[in-house]
């Protein structure tokens, strides 16, 4: 804003002189208008990569709406009744009031099953897209300084809906999600020391007991929605007061966001985009079944379905209590099942842990204290890429593990020899994967680097007098160039001083020796942008060789990336 | 005829004359053709009927006696059929899994190779061989008759003992080594009863006693009405469970919602340049 | 970036793009068609939702669509559609209608300015100061003490959450108890039983009932005892069990009962292959090898399926002999300690 408007009378504004009166009598309590001033033109960088957490925030509010019409016929008691309604194989039969009303709300209440698969559907997409969200954020090293703190309130929403989930699922009390709990059930037992205490305290009694499914009702439907949506309310609030991230571009700095004003435009397209999620997965409601849970039957501790799996965000803990060999050891007079503790709590504590270390870790590594609010192409990060891809490898090695049997079933394999393929794999995939990321990132950046230099390909051939072929090149627009370049240079690396000027040893040698290491490693490889001198250079070269450029014809337009000649 | 033999070096002369000798040929032996045998009493010429019929696709597995035929290793190449009953080979030979096409982990379920009259020899040869379960009856197959306590009585029998190897809907498990429990969801009831009977390869048997007859038929009335009902909420993926529904809220939730964000953040349609 | 920096960047900033203008821009009749277009589709959208209600009303639960339920696809479907096309609609009219020159926003670092710090860091000062609780450590301290020891009620109201643990290493199986085929009851005798059969049994004891009629084991009692104490029956020619020492009469005539209970986390396992008498777990795939006393042979279980010893009551039918030698199900931490007291007393 270059001047600052002059105060008009809010009946004479446009907008006023329909809302004066409300707008005015607000304004007067609650002096919102200094708050709204700043926000209601907010800019927001315009990418689709940017609405993938979009996706996740409109799951949320689905889930809620959805899920208080199903409060409205759910029971969560664990008391036997029999059951009476209209699905007739199960007439007659035994069965928790849970399962009974999830079977009423599927089959006697008009749009209950719809609202039902809706919800799940609606949950899983909330953690698929909490997920790619994440990976994109990870990639282009959006969490960066000022973000880490924003990165580790994603992460707890992340594990927070890992066990929303897991609680939703459970409340219908059926054998397949039964089998899980008994699954559950054992992996507290096998926590050392406190196991049994624990599994007492959190079923009430011994396995199944009557608590339990009160006791996920509660927790699922207020004590975590409760710190979902604060800790939504606090990741938005960051957000704004950050503001998004951008990618690299012509006008685009780090001082600046470029995009589109909040009103009209972005609320109409994340307006618009929760319809569309909504009506998204409502269809999806409509066409797909979910979790028929009339089918499993009710939880019984004496029957299991071949092909159990917990819901698919679990299915990497799964993957991994499956392939993990059978340890368990006794000593100090106490069992310890490192066959079910491991996989099962370790696992995902590294694995968060990790994943919520990594900034700091990162930082450390760099020693990069600046702000950063343009993003980073993934291959410019060749070895923080190259990891990404190995845990994403990692976590798919666990994925199919899970799966194990559908996939011996569906293709004619066999359960054991895919689990030990998946045994080795988890330990030699990822490093397969980190060596290959790597090696196609320093491809790509010399590519970018040859386009900076050389030019593009036109597909121009030329032949010249004595028979040699040759392919014109042609700068790219400046536009594209600056994109390229925008990223950071690399740091100067250097050893660290081992003794100062005086000979006194360095005291934190050994740290400092690790951190050199660290850094030398996380560039290693990594192509630096040109310099002015080399773009120079490669100017004059350019501008040397026979038919280089100019001859091109004032309106070449360039070509496609398919060789097919540009014209407008 | 003029007409006709004017055209003999028609193009499609050829292939009119064969099409007409297919079709005198096939109509002839429609009338003349024997019907097949609907009569369920077994008779000895059966019994005949099916040795020769065994000497000449079982033998060479199952030896000419059926005594079964092992290896130098102490293996077995093809099992006795000694007491294994009719009920066995109508399994076995009814769904196709017998003749063995190639070794393989497990016999897989395919075309039938036999005719039911000719499946209904080779069981009399064989159950004349020495006793053994019978081809099931009424009181097996007849699930229609089932009332709905029967039928839910017949799922609690099934949940508790088969959904274990062959999930919950029929749809078929893993088991080690390559073998699988099969889907079941189209098999005919006298099978499904014949399969609890004897127990093929490595399925266990449950003999009359512990699942009586009447036990069996509720099961096989659970199964069919359990697959009678409608898909309620949609395409069911395979009644495989949530590893279908992960991979479409993978491919198709979030490839779709992707899709409308790329569609969001798109250019569009812009001007030259005025 | 600083000018110094900026002199050294290999190419120059060319600034935003020019404005491309849509066709809706600059031309009045596709602007209204597109507004026609985007209408129509809220439009439509309405109708859809008052075919919603329609369908409601008027379609049975019982109706099929496409093998599917006739109402779940109705409902889904329009209001599905409906909400996508608003949707739609909405990103249309953003994307074609709506202003959309680029604009650019300052943005400010983080942190704040040094004297808002200064001045923040002052009054937090000022406020210890104040409160005198660095001079008073009597009170600080005696505070710290009245806080940390609210954690003590805090903890002790979760004691009622559950009972302490008890029952782990007994099941209801006695002594002369009947082994009675699941849901139906009936009582085995190995004649019932042919080489390669499987039967999924209970104690007797769930299928009594008291002088009343009810039965003794009812709900969550109930199912708390299924958990541990179902088994299964496998019969297996004679000559193919290799029991260990001590267990050479637990079975009779190859007629072995087996805890249905995995050791690893505790589902049921019936997946029994009765040629090679492997019994396949389908939660995690750990294998038991029933004709070698239940041992692990594959999979995370290490512990081998406990075995109940049978025997024949007077009228032919089988009974256990005992509880289980061997504590049933997962394991927990103190399963070393009570298998030695199970030994003990057994």
């Amino acid at each position: 804003m270059t001047t600052t408007p002059e105060y008009v009378p809010i009946e004479q504004t446009p907008g006023g002189k329909k809302a004066a009166g409300p707008v005015g009598w607000l304004d007067e309590r609650l002096g919102l208008a200094g708050l709204a001033k700043k926000n209601l033109r907010k800019v927001f960088p315009e990418h689709w990569s940017f609405m993938l957490g979009e996706i996740a925030l409109w799951s949320f509010v689905i889930l809620l709406i959805t899920g208080t019409f199903l409060t409205f016929w759910y029971q969560p008691s664990m008391a036997e009744v029999e059951y009476a309604g209209p699905y007739v194989p199960l007439n007659g039969l035994e069965m928790s009031q849970a399962f009974q009303s999830t079977l009423k709300i599927s089959f006697e209440i008009r749009g209950g099953l719809l609202i039902r698969q809706i919800h799940h559907w609606s949950a899983a997409l909330f953690i698929a897209a909490m997920i790619v969200h994440m990976l994109r954020v990870f990639f282009t090293g959006a969490y960066r300084k000022p973000r880490e703190i924003n990165w580790l309130i994603g992460l707890g929403l992340l594990t927070l809906g890992l066990v929303e989930g897991f609680a939703g699922y459970s409340l219908p009390d059926d054998l397949l999600s039964g089998t899980g709990l008994r699954f559950v059930d054992g992996l507290i037992r096998s926590i050392p020391i406190v196991g049994s205490y624990l599994e007492f305290f959190i079923f009430g009694g011994e396995f199944p007991g009557d608590e339990i499914i009160p006791r996920l009702y509660m927790a699922h439907i207020l004590l975590i929605p409760a710190l979902l949506l604060g800790l939504i309310g606090a990741h938005m609030l960051l957000l704004v007061f950050h503001k998004h991230t951008q990618w690299p571009g012509p006008g685009r700095t780090e001082g600046n966001v470029v995009g589109y004003p909040m009103l009209p435009v972005y609320a109409a397209k994340a307006g618009g985009f929760f319809f569309i999620v909504f009506g998204f997965t409502a269809l999806m409601g409509a066409f797909l079944q979910i979790n028929p849970v009339w089918v499993y039957g009710p939880y019984n501790p004496s029957e299991v379905t071949a092909g159990s799996q917990p819901d698919w965000y679990m299915g990497f803990v799964e993957g991994a209590v499956r392939i993990m060999p059978a340890w368990e050891s006794t000593f100090f007079n106490y069992t310890w099942s490192w066959n079910v503790f491991v996989p099962g709590a370790l696992l995902m504590g590294l694995m968060f842990g990790a994943l919520g270390a990594w900034p700091f870790v990162e930082r450390w590594i760099t020693g990069d204290d600046r702000e950063h609010h343009l993003l980073e192409r993934p291959r410019n990060a060749p070895v923080r890429t190259a990891f990404g891809v190995a845990g994403m490898t990692m976590y798919g090695v666990f994925w199919i593990a899970g799966g194990n049997d559908i996939i011996a079933t569906q293709f004619g394999l066999d359960i054991y020899t895919i689990t030990w393929f998946c045994r080795v794999g988890i330990f030699v995939l990822p490093v397969i994967a980190f060596i290959a990321t790597k090696r196609i990132c320093i491809g790509l950046q010399r590519s970018d680097a040859n386009s900076i230099l050389h030019g593009y390909e036109t597909g121009v051939l030329e032949r010249s007098p004595d028979g040699g072929y040759s392919e014109r090149h042609a700068p790219l627009p400046a536009a594209d160039q600056f994109t390229l370049t925008t990223h950071a240079r690399l740091p100067v690396l250097e050893a660290p001083r081992e003794f100062d000027e005086n000979g006194v040893p360095a005291p934190h040698g050994r740290a400092a020796r690790a951190r050199a290491w660290a850094r030398r490693f996380y560039y290693d490889g990594t192509l630096d942008k040109p310099t002015v001198t080399d773009v120079e250079h490669a100017a004059e070269h350019l501008a040397d060789l026979d038919g280089h450029p100019a001859e091109l014809g004032a309106d070449f337009q360039g070509v496609s990336e398919t060789g097919v000649p540009r014209v407008h | 005829m003029r007409k006709l033999s004017t055209r003999r070096r028609h193009p499609l002369a050829g292939l009119v004359v064969l099409l007409t000798g297919l079709v005198i040929m096939g109509g002839l032996w429609a009338t003349v053709a024997p019907e097949p045998a609907t009569a369920e009493t077994v008779t000895s010429r059966d019994v005949e009927a099916g040795r020769l019929l065994f000497e000449i696709g079982c033998a060479s597995c199952h030896g000419t006696n059926a005594e079964g035929i092992g290896t130098q290793r102490g293996n077995v190449y093809g099992p006795t059929l000694i007491g294994v009953g009719a009920a066995a080979v109508d399994f076995q030979v009814g769904t196709g899994r017998m003749p063995l096409a190639q070794t393989a982990p497990q016999a897989p379920r395919k075309d039938v190779e036999y005719s039911p009259e000719e499946i209904r020899q080779l069981s009399a040869f064989v159950a004349s061989l020495a006793p053994g379960p019978a081809i099931p009856g009424e009181e097996y197959t007849d699930f229609e008759k089932a009332s709905i306590s029967d039928i839910r009585e017949g799922g609690e029998i099934f949940r508790t003992n088969c959904t274990a190897c062959h999930n919950s809907v029929g749809a078929g498990g893993a088991m080690p080594g390559g073998k699988y429990a099969p889907d079941i969801r189209d098999v005919t009831a006298k099978h499904l009863a014949e399969a609890m009977i004897i127990g093929p390869q490595q399925m266990p048997v449950f003999s009359d006693e512990v699942i009586t007859p009447e036990d069996k038929r509720n099961v096989i009335a659970y199964v069919k009405a359990l697959n009678s009902e409608p898909e309620y909420g949609g395409i069911g993926g395979g009644g495989l469970g949530p590893v279908v529904d992960g991979m479409f809220t993978w491919i198709i939730g979030i490839g779709g919602l992707a899709g409308f964000a790329i569609w969001i953040g798109a250019h569009g349609a812009r001007v030259k340049k005025r | 970036m600083s000018d110094e920096i900026a002199k050294h960047e290999p190419i120059g900033d060319p600034g935003l793009a020019e404005h491309q203008y849509r066709p809706q821009d600059v031309d009045d009749a596709q602007a209204r068609r597109t507004e026609r277009q985007i209408s129509a589709m809220f439009l439509i959208a309405a109708a859809l939702f008052v075919a919603f209600c329609v369908i409601y009303v008027t379609v049975d639960a019982n109706e099929t669509f496409l093998g599917w339920s006739a109402q779940n696809f109705g409902f889904g479907f329009t209001l599905g559609t409906a909400l996508l096309l608003i949707g739609v609609g909405i990103i249309q009219w953003a994307k074609k209608l709506m202003g959309d020159h680029e604009i650019v926003e300052l943005r400010h670092p983080a942190k704040s300015s040094d004297e808002d710090r200064t001045e923040v860091l002052a009054d937090i000062n000022a406020g210890i100061e104040e409160s005198g609780i660095g001079r008073r450590p009597m009170i600080r301290n005696s505070l710290l003490t009245a806080l940390g020891a609210l954690g003590l009620p805090t903890i002790f109201m979760l004691r009622d959450l559950g009972p302490l643990p008890f029952g782990q290493r007994v099941t209801v199986w006695k002594k002369g108890m009947r082994v009675v085929n699941d849901v139906s009851g009936r009582p085995l005798k190995p004649a019932d039983l042919q080489v390669g059969q499987l039967v999924n049994a209970e104690p007797a004891v769930f299928f009594e009932e008291d002088e009343e009629g009810h039965r003794l084991y009812e709900g969550a009692e109930l199912l708390a005892a299924k958990g541990k104490a179902a088994v299964i029956v496998v019969r297996m020619r004679p000559e193919a069990v290799r029991p260990s020492q001590g267990r050479e009469n637990w079975g009779i005539d190859g007629i072995l009962c087996y805890s249905k209970i995995c050791t690893h986390v505790g589902c049921p396992i019936s997946l029994w292959e009765q040629q090679t008498h492997h019994l396949l777990c389908p939660c995690h795939q750990s294998t038991f090898d029933l004709a070698d006393n239940g041992k692990a042979i594959f999979g995370p279980a290490l512990r081998s399926l406990p075995q109940l010893p049978l025997a024949l009551d007077d009228e032919g039918y089988l009974i256990a002999v005992s509880d289980f030698p061997e504590i049933v199900g997962p394991s927990y931490p103190e399963l070393a300690r009570d298998q030695k007291k199970l030994d003990k007393s057994s």
